[in-house]
């Protein structure tokens, strides 16, 4: 018993010692930016070997927070920064991002005006059938408050509307996707790149919000994907956002459906 | 009037022996459920192998090494803390305003909600601490969750050491100290691996606190300060974010899977031992 | 000597760590959270609906409400099916079958929250939707969720206070000429009963607490439900589900949030142990 213990103890302090000074690369933030970092970081380490990136989710607010505080390397956000945080760190936006108003494939509806989908999102229209859709009750889903998708469907869409609290609140794109794909009444927001074949996009005021109506600005509701660090990134910081900006990062955020940075605002 | 009592006689068994098939049912319907779904994801590579892309494909095998080191820093912080305070309450006192205070101390602890422990961790250890998501973080937390079960268990284990093994040992000379650590702890030690496995159980299990103190990389870790994924939490991101329905299921199965073991392996270890005080 | 007598003080301050621990934790989460209450007002904290961090806007009632519906909601479900459980192993139930039902509901037990909430997710709250209507993650599918993950606490305590019972109450009984039944119904029930009322209060601490199946399938809308099809936010998810975008006041609401729930949960541990107390005294 006591030499299990001992050889524990022993793996243990080594797991401590071992490497400890190579500092792993820290990346937190925003959940909406945070699978297309990871697809980036997989790429990235295809490359080099030996580059260590850890990248965490926690939202748009925990990123900024721990890039401030230094939890966090590098921290990301789908948000504006408010004015205090934005004198503490530097900036760099590493590509755009359209919200876009997801239903169920089952539902027949596929364009909603822009007046109705704030009406939905505030609870004044409550049924599919003041749409012309079947009688059945809608099921909006919103984020939780702080979140950056949320704040920038706040921004864009609804303006000076505010989303009502009797919207069910998910707290990630994904688990918004999932009950979407599940209820054939809800309807919410996602991030246009993580639209897949089991939801649809849905047209607002007549514009479907593919990628090409985003390239051509005909759809408008669009935000950005940022990096907010410090000042000083180190070495293994830099080379990363440099192969996130270079062309070959930048492509790849676009095959994943977002927009190069520089193409648009 | 006794043939009316016969059939509610009747009529109660029957509802309890319905009740009692819908609980088993349910338990049942539940483990089956998730494993009719997993046990075909399993495989060598499965757990051999990294995650690829964010775990849509490819295995589990730096989320089972930080589910094993989370629990090893969680059990290795409150173990000491938990058997010393046990021994403090059985061996040095008798019941007392301090004992009942420091008794219930630990039944309030255990009553604490999870996410608590998570708000608690995330925020002195996490972010005020410096320490950020890691291993380190997380098993202080979870160390805290899991202290009033070794206490619990560990006091029973110790009072059910028998009396007169005490006696011999003092009466051959043996100090307090020495009587504690060659004849107590070892006879009640199986009591208390009892209690050790079963919060190993509760560290695999937990997800709210874990996830906001150990944070969700996916990478092996390096050292204590770097963040680890538990399988919970990776069962959790999977399933809720539509990731990979079949990865999902698989490790749920992976995690049902070893809390079984691990409720197996308490009892049969408290079996043995109760077997063994008794058939002194 | 002298060494016996360090050795002493040093498992004294070992002891005392669970108490350290727990005032630590108090302290903490009391002075992030104080903040709060002094800056909305202790009553306009606790009794307005309106949540709205990003307008300063922090009214706990609607999570309160939530709390307090699934919570009956769970117990409604939970507390008759654990009792019937636990009377029939204790005094119905073949000594045989009895010891392999126990470790199966303790297995129950160590079945993650998480898993729980899935299975609410993608069988429960589908079949809610299409034939009770709603959007299926509600006031119900979350109360039958933390229904069965109470099961295990209170069937595990109310049978230890059953068996606590002297064996002679029921010879007794049965000896008068009662039925098995009227003997547990009249006699062993009122024996055991503050321990039963302790396990139903620990199923009650249970699930106020839980966290991450609540998340998962009551929809979490911010608003007071009016029926048990509508989606609620507890006060345990409110936390969770904010807790990686809040700073500021928001987070300092968060912890407020932490208070409430903390105050709730040792109002229920005090009366638990009180109860249990009780029933050592007899």
């Amino acid at each position: 018993m006591k030499k299990i213990f001992l050889l524990i103890c022993i793996i243990f302090i080594l797991s401590c010692n071992s490497n400890s000074r190579k500092k792993t690369l820290v990346i937190a933030g925003s959940t909406s930016v945070q699978p297309f970092v990871e697809g980036l970081e997989e790429m990235y380490i295809r490359k080099n070997k030996t580059a260590e990136i850890n990248i965490q989710g926690g939202g748009s607010s925990a990123g900024i927070q721990s890039a401030i505080s230094g939890t966090a390397n590098i921290g990301m956000s789908s948000r504006h920064l408010s004015l205090d945080e934005e004198k503490q760190l530097k900036i760099i936006p590493i590509a755009y991002d359209a919200v876009v108003v997801i239903l169920n494939p089952r539902n027949k509806i596929d364009n909603i005006s822009l007046e109705d989908i704030r009406k939905i999102f505030s609870r004044k229209i409550l049924n599919w059938k003041e749409l012309g859709g079947e009688d059945k009750e809608i099921n909006a889903i919103t984020r939780e408050d702080g979140s950056g998708t949320r704040g920038a469907f706040q921004e864009l869409v609804m303006k000076e509307t505010p989303i009502s609290n009797a919207c069910m609140v998910q707290d990630s794109n994904g688990s918004v996707r999932e009950i979407v794909k599940a209820d054939p009444w809800s309807i919410a927001y996602i991030s246009l790149g993580l639209v897949d074949k089991d939801v649809k996009a849905v047209k607002i005021d007549g514009i479907l919000p593919d990628r090409a109506a985003v390239k051509e600005k005909k759809y408008n509701f669009m935000r950005p994907f940022l990096f907010v660090h410090t000042g000083e990134l180190g070495k293994d910081a830099k080379d990363f956002v440099d192969f996130v900006l270079s062309n070959e990062g930048q492509n790849f955020l676009e095959k994943e459906g977002l927009i190069k940075v520089g193409t648009t605002p | 009037m006794s043939i009316n009592q016969n059939i509610i006689e009747k009529i109660v068994k029957i509802f309890l022996w319905i009740f009692t098939i819908i609980t088993i049912f349910i338990l049942f319907y539940i483990v089956g459920f998730i494993l009719k779904n997993g046990i075909g994801g399993l495989s060598k590579e499965f757990f051999m192998e990294f995650p690829k892309s964010m775990g849509r494909e490819g295995g589990i095998f730096p989320i089972i090494i930080g589910t094993i080191l989370l629990t090893l820093a969680a059990v290795f912080i409150a173990g000491p803390l938990g058997i010393g305070t046990a021994v403090y309450l059985t061996e040095y006192t008798r019941e007392n305003r301090i004992t009942q205070m420091i008794r219930f101390g630990a039944d309030c602890l255990a009553g604490i909600p999870s996410i608590v422990f998570g708000l608690f961790g995330f925020v002195l250890f996490v972010i005020k601490l410096k320490m950020g998501w890691s291993i380190i973080s997380g098993g202080l937390t979870l160390s805290i969750m899991i202290l009033p079960t070794i206490i619990r268990t560990s006091e029973e284990a110790i009072k059910a050491v028998p009396k007169p093994l005490r006696e011999v040992s003092y009466s051959l000379g043996g100090t307090k100290w020495q009587t504690i650590v060659f004849i107590v702890i070892p006879q009640a030690l199986p009591g208390i691996l009892t209690g050790i496995i079963l919060s190993i159980g509760r560290c695999v299990g937990e997800t709210a606190a874990v996830i906001f103190t150990a944070g969700s990389s996916l990478r092996l870790p390096n050292s204590l300060f770097d963040s680890v994924r538990t399988m919970s939490v990776h069962f959790y991101i999977l399933s809720r974010e539509g990731i990979s329905l079949k990865n999902a299921y698989a490790t749920a199965s992976v995690l049902i899977i070893s809390i079984g073991m691990i409720n197996f392996l308490s009892y049969w270890i408290m079996h043995r031992f109760i077997r063994r005080i008794e058939g002194k | 000597m002298n060494r016996e007598k360090l050795i002493e003080k040093t498992f004294f301050l070992i002891a005392c760590s669970a108490l350290f621990l727990l005032a630590l934790i108090t302290v903490f989460i009391f002075k992030e959270g104080i903040g709060i209450f002094l800056k909305i007002g202790f009553a306009k904290f606790i009794f307005s609906p309106d949540w709205a961090p990003s307008q300063k806007q922090f009214g706990l009632f609607s999570m309160i409400m939530g709390s307090v519906w699934i919570t009956i909601g769970a117990l409604i479900i939970g507390v008759p099916l654990s009792l019937s459980v636990s009377i029939f192993l204790a005094e119905f139930c073949p000594k045989k079958i009895a010891r392999i039902l126990k470790p199966a509901i303790e297995l129950l037990a160590g079945i993650p929250s998480v898993v729980y909430g899935f299975i609410g997710v993608v069988i429960l709250a589908p079949l809610i939707r299409e034939y009770l209507g709603g959007p299926g993650l509600s006031v119900l599918a979350g109360s039958m969720v933390l229904a069965i993950m109470i099961l295990p606490t209170v069937i595990s305590i109310s049978l230890d206070a059953l068996h606590a019972v002297p064996k002679s109450y029921l010879e007794g009984s049965l000896a008068l000429g009662a039925t098995r039944w009227q003997s547990v119904y009249m006699v062993i029930i009122p024996a055991a009963r503050s321990g039963i009322i302790a396990s139903v209060i620990l199923g009650m601490g249970r699930a106020v607490g839980e966290t991450m199946a609540v998340i998962m399938v009551s929809g979490n809308a911010v608003r007071i439900p009016h029926s048990i099809l509508e989606p609620v936010r507890t006060l345990t998810s409110n936390i969770a589900l904010e807790l990686g975008y809040a700073t500021g006041m928001h987070r300092e609401a968060l912890f407020g949030t932490g208070m409430v729930l903390f105050v709730i949960i040792m109002i229920l541990n005090t009366a638990a142990y009180v109860f249990t107390k009780r029933k050592v005294r007899k």
